[in-house]
């Protein structure tokens, strides 16, 4: 496929003789939204700090936003955005400062970190809170932001981690609406959730069991191939067959 | 009987300049042998509440009680009988399982032989991994160690602050079926969950959004309270079919909801789009803590 922007084939690593991610092959087209599920455990942290160019592999081939994993990882780091639940913003910066430091680390010129930085805040509604520190924000508001600086160099594709852990189903719901936008604009998203109504909103799944991707497809397929009524029973079908834990 | 009654709790925080009020005026009360659910995203007051009412944090003004013992006057007697599992792991990471659990027993006085058959279901779990550090244990062995760490000296009430975050869908449904069996034994447990599908798993469930209490019902009877018509949506495209939505008059609401959009609709007069199905469907529990947050309850 050659508007893939992720394509994987047969990716492993081993950490000593385990093997945490074993043989992995997908394709992630452009603009496409996909979901990375897979108990704790199954390797999908792994694989994402593979992807992200952050672990180089063992074994196996994989190119994001058409750079290799072996050899282009400081373009692939320049090249795509990520946010996880644990680490996006400093919560001792305030708004705008936290938009500046990531747009400086993405290399925006200033002028571009000031058009970018005003249009960002007056979608996001946070104009009059620009300078208010990130710590006295609401969780969703935080998090909205934290999607939108990731994206601010405008990158092929945007990692996901678990983005949407503890917030109140309406933000959640608006955070999803802005990963269809960032998906419409063509940006391809790449998301983890334990929330398996979320893997619904994929455009394709995959499930992750020690190591293997034991299954990827639409959710309607994945639910017909499997004669379940959604996700979460597919999921817990498979990865009750998972050998390991963590 | 009531295990646990709370009147006019409040409690605020203040850093600096800002003031964070993170419990508003909450009353309830929770059944002896009850398994409740405290169902409420973060930095809706959960944790706080479960602070105080496990003795560990001092209301600013209301009062609580658990099993007849006041929270703040009765605080010493308290803590022999109620078991906590903070939302953070903190267990002694460089000590080994075993060695945790003889610490904890020893605190309460007791003796991890002598109680092992309280825990046994969760314990056979973890006893191969009994020589372990619980530092470089697996997340939902850990889980299971801290379980057994607030139950080793068999409390009347258990508090478990979300013991499900992070946690994968198949763990958690273990863990569930684990509290079922403790409530058996006549364990009063209050759980915390921001996963508003476990509030099915619930007896009763208080849904809790910015240090307030939108709603205490059964599952069911959230569910039947809700009132509104709800009609499910299928694509093609889910951001097309909410824009979609936007358009069409008697659709005061509009959300993805797994596989299918939402949509809060007027009982008449609704005009789809050609072409577009739509199908009556039960409110789930998410679909009611959105339409109490809508109402301005947040």
């Amino acid at each position: 496929m050659d508007d893939a922007v992720i394509l994987a084939e047969g990716l492993t690593r081993r950490f000593g003789d385990f093997t945490a991610v074993d043989g992995i092959s997908l394709s992630v087209a452009r603009g496409e939204i996909y979901g990375f599920l897979g108990a704790n455990g199954a390797g999908k942290t792994t694989a994402m700090r593979m992807f992200c160019g952050l672990l180089k592999p063992r074994a196996g081939k994989a190119r994001v936003a058409g750079y290799d994993v072996w050899t282009r990882t400081e373009d692939i780091k320049r090249s795509i955005g990520y946010m996880s639940q644990r680490f996006s913003l400093y919560d001792d910066l305030s708004v705008v400062e936290n938009i500046r430091f990531y747009a400086g680390i993405y290399g925006l010129g200033r002028r571009e970190v000031r058009e970018r930085g005003d249009r960002m805040l007056e979608e996001l509604g946070l104009t009059a809170e620009r300078k208010a520190l990130v710590r006295s924000l609401p969780p969703g508001w935080k998090q909205r932001l934290a999607f939108s600086v990731a994206i601010i160099h405008e990158p092929g594709i945007v990692f996901l981690d678990e983005p949407t852990g503890g917030v109140d189903p309406l933000t959640r719901r608006g955070f999803w609406k802005m990963i269809y936008r960032a998906a419409d604009r063509g940006i391809t998203v790449f998301v983890t959730t334990h929330y398996m109504d979320e893997a619904e909103y994929c455009d394709r799944v995959s499930i992750m069991v020690d190591g293997r991707i034991e299954a990827l497809d639409t959710p309607a397929g994945l639910k017909q191939a499997h004669g379940a009524d959604s996700i979460n029973e597919v999921f817990l079908r498979l990865a009750r067959q998972a050998r390991r834990t963590e | 009987m009531d295990a646990i009654t709370i009147r006019q709790v409040s409690k605020a925080y203040a850093a600096g300049r800002t003031r964070t009020e993170a419990l508003r005026g909450i009353s309830l009360d929770i059944g002896e042998g009850e398994r409740f659910g405290l169902i409420g995203p973060d930095g809706a007051g959960k944790t706080t509440l479960f602070r105080i009412l496990t003795s560990l944090l001092l209301p600013d003004s209301g009062q609580a009680a658990v099993n007849g013992l006041d929270v703040v006057r009765d605080f010493r007697r308290l803590r022999t009988q109620l078991g906590y599992m903070p939302g953070r792991f903190s267990l002694y990471t460089d000590l080994t399982v075993e060695e945790n659990l003889a610490f904890f027993a020893s605190i309460f006085d007791t003796d991890f032989r002598e109680n092992r058959h309280l825990v046994q279901d969760i314990y056979v779990q973890l006893e191969p991994f009994r020589r372990f550090r619980a530092g470089n244990l697996s997340g939902g062995m850990k889980q299971k160690l801290a379980l057994c760490c607030a139950l080793i000296h068999r409390p009347r009430t258990l508090f478990l602050d979300e013991p499900t975050t992070g946690v994968d869908a198949v763990s958690r449904k273990e863990f569930w079926q684990l509290l079922k069996g403790l409530q058996a034994q006549g364990i009063t447990i209050v759980v915390s969950t921001p996963y508003m599908d476990e509030a099915s798993l619930c007896d009763r469930v208080a849904l809790i959004q910015q240090g307030r209490i939108l709603r205490v019902d059964t599952p069911e009877g959230l569910r039947r309270g809700y009132g509104r018509r709800l009609m499910a949506v299928k694509g093609p495209g889910m951001l097309k079919t909410l824009d979609m939505l936007e358009g069409v008059a008697g659709v005061s609401d509009a959300y993805p909801f797994g596989e299918h959009v939402h949509a809060v609709v007027a009982d008449e007069g609704v005009q789809w789009p050609e072409g577009r199905a739509a199908v009556d469907v039960e409110p789930d529990i998410e679909d009611c803590f959105i339409s109490l947050m809508k109402d301005g309850h947040g």
